[in-house]
């Protein structure tokens, strides 16, 4: 076995690593379920919200007929967006959850585990890109990346962001019963924005951190299967490695390969996905050039 | 028209008399004055030309069914020219009208065609394009190529040929068509009542008062098209008499818009169906430029911008034609009256759900400050995500490219 310091050491590994190895347990099934529904409905609200922010242009009233007209549009918009908030409760809820039964709060809160971002971030963020212009190594990321903390923020930005001003916007009547008629002036412009900052970052900038990038492409199946290859832990998370091996957490992390319908759907509907998203953001990018 | 009739039944007697009268002296029965030119036009060939490349033969049975044939006009009356009383005839002219019709021709002189016509136009309509030739029955014959069951096609015959609309320039193109698919053109064909009512072309352009749109006493001048289209619509032109675009032409205030601006002229829709309902939003938008592009900026412009009619218009608001300023008490966007109009599609509305801003400005400061700086700050987080993780990425790309070239050397030195 290489040491995980060893940066070729990783590169050797096979390429394809169903074709043996060993796998450690990145994200359970509950994760795994939370992840796709709020990729399904995620993509359902992007879609169906997409043509009335670009109206003026032709494929947007083909879209918004393709789904349904404006009756069917809006009821999976809001289907989706119903979905999309139970999913962040039952995650938060669950969250705290854990913590209370097994980790702790301070584990959730602060240290490798836990989302919060910390200085560490700040120091690899630096890293990282001097690392992309070829200054010095490739700072040893532990379980939680800064990149995907922030995606995972941003969910919570835009939870409250996109969810607060639609639900304004759902029920007006009853808002209005406590808030000012202005507030549907505000929400209409903080929900459309804020969709379009969501949607052009998932499908840019997360699809290219978490799947398109060359060490990736074209999709990394981990969030599917929640498993993830002995030789990308070493590279990719090596102080996560460390820290296990030196815990004698390693054996209890050490997991089955993944299951062949995890990859499936990873593969298909992930792929679908990223192939939705990817065109959403071409339509988007030619309507505003344009 | 009686004149010309009798004037014409008289001539048409003399004229028999006089040949009744050499039947008599050569002991021949000729009581019909025209024989002698039937002898060779009855006879001839439907395909029959003259040396001057147009039709001779004359149908006697379809003559003595028109009204001239009825009235026992002479032949020579119409084709009045000396060439014709010859034989061979030499270089006959155009059959003239005007002998009898003196009126309508003259008429016709002040019509956009008989003015087309004077400028050189060859193919503008005269009398027979209209009338027809030998065929001519009473406008009241259905029949009659000017019968309101024909009018159409007559008037389509020309203003519908793509090719002759572009020869002659015609002004607004092949509006056969438009008109043949507008709400009056349907509903002609349609098997209701109203297919006894709805105009025909010479309802509005008038027949032989056709003048010119620029013409002020025509019909459809920009300022006579309110009484024209009130002729059958005398209620919407009083409610529109009314409102603000009303009074402003009241008030000499030409640009304001009348019936066609927003309805259009020979293309003008059901003013029910849906899709013309979104459509007319674009013609308030026309002069209402501002308005239009705040009006887009809400979920109600961007919907209607989609095709979908669920929600609220420029009418549904500020009504039809009764629209007025927001300061007159009696508009539907009044202060006074905005809350029952928000209510006629949101029936839980109440005094703080008015304080929507329909056309607020997000990029002016005078629309509300928490708007405006809002809108700022959206833009500013997008512009600042967008540009750090947008070269984050790009970096991320050329750094990735570089590793993984280097690998597969690191990979190839290994096998050899």
């Amino acid at each position: 076995m290489s040491s995980p310091m060893d940066p070729a050491g990783g590169a050797a590994a096979p390429a394809n690593p169903g074709a043996g190895g060993r796998y450690y347990k990145r994200f359970d099934r509950i994760d795994r379920v939370m992840h796709a529904s709020l990729m399904i409905t995620f993509i359902g609200c992007a879609i169906t919200g997409i043509p009335p922010l670009f109206s003026d242009h032709g494929w947007a009233a083909g879209l918004a007929r393709a789904l349904g007209g404006y009756a069917g549009a809006a009821l999976i918009h809001r289907i989706c967006a119903a979905v999309m908030i139970v999913v962040f409760v039952s995650h938060v809820a669950r969250v705290f959850l854990v913590a209370a039964r097994r980790t702790g709060l301070m584990a959730i809160l602060w240290g490798p585990n836990s989302m919060t971002p910390q200085p560490q971030d700040i120091v690899d963020i630096w890293r990282h890109v001097l690392w992309f212009v070829g200054k010095g190594e490739r700072p040893k990321f532990d379980r939680y990346t800064y990149w995907e903390k922030f995606d995972y923020w941003a969910v919570f930005w835009g939870m409250f962001i996109i969810g607060g001003s639609g639900l304004i916007l759902w029920f007006p009547a009853q808002f209005a019963a406590f808030l000012p008629g202005w507030i549907f002036n505000i929400a209409t412009v903080v929900h459309g924005e804020e969709a379009l900052l969501a949607v052009g970052f998932i499908f840019t900038i997360h699809f290219f951190n978490g799947h398109l990038r060359p060490e990736k492409f074209p999709m990394d199946l981990v969030i599917f299967t929640g498993r993830i290859p002995e030789h990308e832990l070493k590279d990719e998370r090596p102080m996560e490695y460390e820290r296990l091996l030196k815990a004698g957490g390693l054996a209890a992390a050490e997991t089955t390969p993944p299951s062949r319908p995890a990859m499936y759907f990873g593969w298909i509907v992930g792929g679908t996905a990223v192939v939705v998203g990817t065109l959403t953001v071409v339509v988007i990018v030619y309507s505003v050039i344009t | 028209m009686i004149r010309a009739t009798l004037r014409a039944t008289a001539l048409a007697l003399m004229l028999g008399l006089a040949a009744a009268a050499g039947a008599k002296e050569t002991g021949r029965k000729a009581a019909d004055p025209n024989e002698k030119c039937l002898d060779c036009h009855a006879e001839a060939e439907p395909g029959d030309k003259s040396a001057a490349g147009k039709p001779v033969k004359v149908e006697p049975e379809s003559f003595l069914k028109s009204m001239h044939g009825q009235a026992k006009v002479a032949c020579v009356e119409c084709h009045a020219d000396e060439g014709v009383r010859k034989y061979p005839h030499k270089s006959p002219q155009p059959a003239q009208c005007s002998s009898c019709h003196e009126t309508a021709v003259k008429d016709y002189a002040a019509t956009a065609h008989g003015m087309a016509r004077k400028g050189g136009n060859g193919v503008a309509a005269t009398c027979s394009n209209c009338h027809g030739t030998h065929d001519i029955k009473p406008a009241a014959d259905e029949a009659s190529l000017v019968n309101r069951a024909h009018i159409e096609s007559t008037c389509a015959a020309c203003h519908g040929s793509e090719a002759l609309v572009k020869q002659g320039k015609m002004p607004g193109g092949n509006v056969a068509a438009l008109y043949h698919d507008s709400i009056h053109g349907r509903l002609l064909r349609s098997e209701g009542k109203a297919k006894d009512r709805v105009p025909v072309c010479t309802d509005c352009h008038g027949s032989h008062d056709m003048r010119p749109k620029k013409d002020p006493e025509s019909a459809v001048s920009r300022a006579n098209i309110p009484d024209t289209c009130g002729t059958c619509h005398a209620k919407v032109k009083k409610v529109w008499a009314g409102g603000q675009h009303g009074k402003m032409r009241a008030s000499h205030v030409m640009t304001a818009p009348g019936c066609t601006d927003c309805h259009g002229a020979h293309t003008i829709s059901d003013p029910k169906a849906p899709q013309w309902q979104v459509a007319v939003i674009r013609e308030c938008g026309g002069c209402h430029t501002d308005y239009i592009k705040t009006y887009r900026d809400t979920y109600h412009g961007q919907v209607t911008d989609l095709g979908f009619t669920v929600v609220a218009t420029c009418a549904s608001c500020h009504g039809a034609h009764d629209m007025l300023p927001k300061s007159n008490p009696l508009s539907k966007v009044s202060d006074e009256r905005i809350l029952s109009t928000c209510q006629a599609c949101h029936p839980k509305a109440n005094a703080n759900f008015v304080k929507f801003q329909p056309h607020a400005n997000k990029h002016s400061k005078e629309s509300g400050l928490i708007l405006y700086y809002t809108t700022k700050f959206m833009q500013i987080l997008l512009a600042g995500v967008f540009a750090f993780f947008g070269l984050h990425t790009v970096l991320w790309l050329y750094r990735g490219l570089a590793e993984v070239r280097r690998r597969r050397g690191e990979v190839n030195q290994e096998k050899h």
